[in-house]
């Protein structure tokens, strides 16, 4: 099932609803990179509330996305990982370093609110 | 009449005659268990009644008949069938009730002794003439009275254990309480060993207490950690992982300075989480996180000073 991807100015949330399949993983990734460009957008939501399962692909294309939109000055959480889920990702070892987490959808928007965007060549 | 003759038969006969007996003398035994099971039981009560063992204190006497009944038939239907799920049941059974301390274990199974010794009295009763068959027939009889009895106590040993493992598991739960301080921030103050359970049941705890209540910032103090080897910190960095991953930042306090040399010389590298002396700073830091300041009041006006402002 494709994940859809919300607009919500100037940022946008990709709600993930049921498991992701790798084909669905490479669709979220060009489709957010894609429409990040089209809306000029400051930031990405991944809301990941539903998922009972990460595994190593998913967590790896989440993370390469989020490096993706940095190149392009986009600021990517991923919110709303479950607890359990969190207990296995860590013993996996997939902690995710670089990439932003929040507790839920609203806490993902107060970060990317509360966080000064400046862009290089645009004032705030 | 024939089955009787047929043993007779066999028994005089010595060597292989005890091969071919047990199975009909078995069944001559269980029938005679049934057939005088009033008188037996009536005496085993009465027995148990005189010596004290009687378990069944707390239960009327139409309890007790029932419960001796039950007792009393569940141990022959083992004799009869050659197996024991009847036994096991029961024992575990009244292997709870001791453990609610309705019932004492030494009672239950002097009760039980006392109902083998009485069947076993039956027995030197019904073949007083003929001592060859009694010798047969309390083969028959002793390893299924030594198996129900092993059965008794193993489900009071287990019934323990499980006790045991219960109040285990309360204790470990009650030892690392989640505390909220302030909104959004949480201490969790760790005290006394971890190992790889309790790692991951503190993780699990600290996740749900995050989610809870909506934490940013936890503060995990562990003052009270007396060894920390490279074990103990990979799990305290698998617990700040899986917090990270939820979104909260967490800030490790009360490294010692006996543990903070263990660490460096172990060589485990804990620069990816965010460290602070003690408690105090940690509060300190995370206030800041959360954009608190708290300002201390005019010590004359407000002797406790409660301000906090965002």
């Amino acid at each position: 099932m494709p994940v859809p991807i919300l607009a919500q100015a100037p940022y946008l949330i990709a709600s993930v609803q049921s498991a992701l399949t790798d084909a669905d993983l490479i669709d979220l990734q060009s489709g957010l990179l894609d429409k990040a460009r089209r809306r000029r957008c400051q930031g990405v939501v991944v809301d990941v509330t539903a998922l009972d399962v990460m595994d190593s692909y998913s967590t790896r294309t989440l993370q390469s996305l989020a490096t993706m939109l940095r190149l392009r000055g986009v600021e990517t959480v991923i919110a709303g990982i479950q607890p359990n889920v969190a207990m296995a990702m860590v013993q996996l070892g997939l902690t995710m370093p670089d990439v932003r987490t929040a507790l839920d959808l609203d806490e993902g928007l107060a970060y990317l609110r509360a966080k000064p965007h400046g862009r290089a060549g645009r004032g705030q | 009449m024939t089955t009787t003759a047929k043993a007779r038969g066999s028994t005089g006969r010595n060597g292989s005659s005890t091969a071919a007996s047990p199975g009909t003398l078995k069944e001559e035994l269980v029938a005679y268990l049934r057939r005088d099971r009033e008188e037996l039981r009536g005496e085993w009560v009465r027995a148990m009644a005189a010596s004290g063992d009687l378990w069944l204190d707390s239960l009327t006497a139409r309890e007790q008949e029932l419960e001796s009944v039950k007792i009393y038939n569940t141990c022959v239907d083992c004799l009869d069938s050659g197996s024991y799920p009847g036994a096991e049941e029961f024992a575990g059974q009244m292997a709870r009730r001791v453990a609610v301390g309705a019932m004492s274990s030494e009672r239950f199974l002097g009760g039980m002794l006392t109902l083998r010794d009485v069947c076993g009295r039956g027995l030197f009763r019904r073949f007083a003439k003929e001592p060859d068959r009694l010798n047969a027939a309390l083969g028959v009889f002793e390893p299924v009275v030594n198996r129900i009895l092993v059965i008794v106590a193993m489900a009071f040993n287990t019934e323990r254990e499980r006790l045991v493992r219960l109040q285990q598991e309360a204790i470990r739960e009650l030892s690392t309480p989640v505390l909220q301080v302030r909104d959004r921030l949480l201490i969790l103050p760790i005290i006394g060993l971890i190992d790889s359970e309790r790692a991951r049941q503190l993780t699990e705890q600290l996740l749900d207490a995050i989610r809870r209540f909506r934490a940013r910032v936890v503060v995990m103090d562990i003052t009270g950690v007396a060894a920390v080897d490279s074990k103990v910190a990979n799990h305290l960095i698998q617990t700040v992982d899986a917090a990270r991953l939820l979104g909260t930042i967490v800030i490790l306090t009360g490294v010692s300075p006996a543990t903070a040399q263990t660490i460096v010389t172990v060589g485990v590298d804990l620069s990816r989480m965010q460290t602070v002396g003690d408690l105090q700073g940690g509060i300190e830091v995370a206030d800041r996180l959360l954009g608190y300041r708290v300002i201390a009041g005019d010590p004359g006006e407000a002797p406790i000073v409660p301000a906090t402002v965002a």
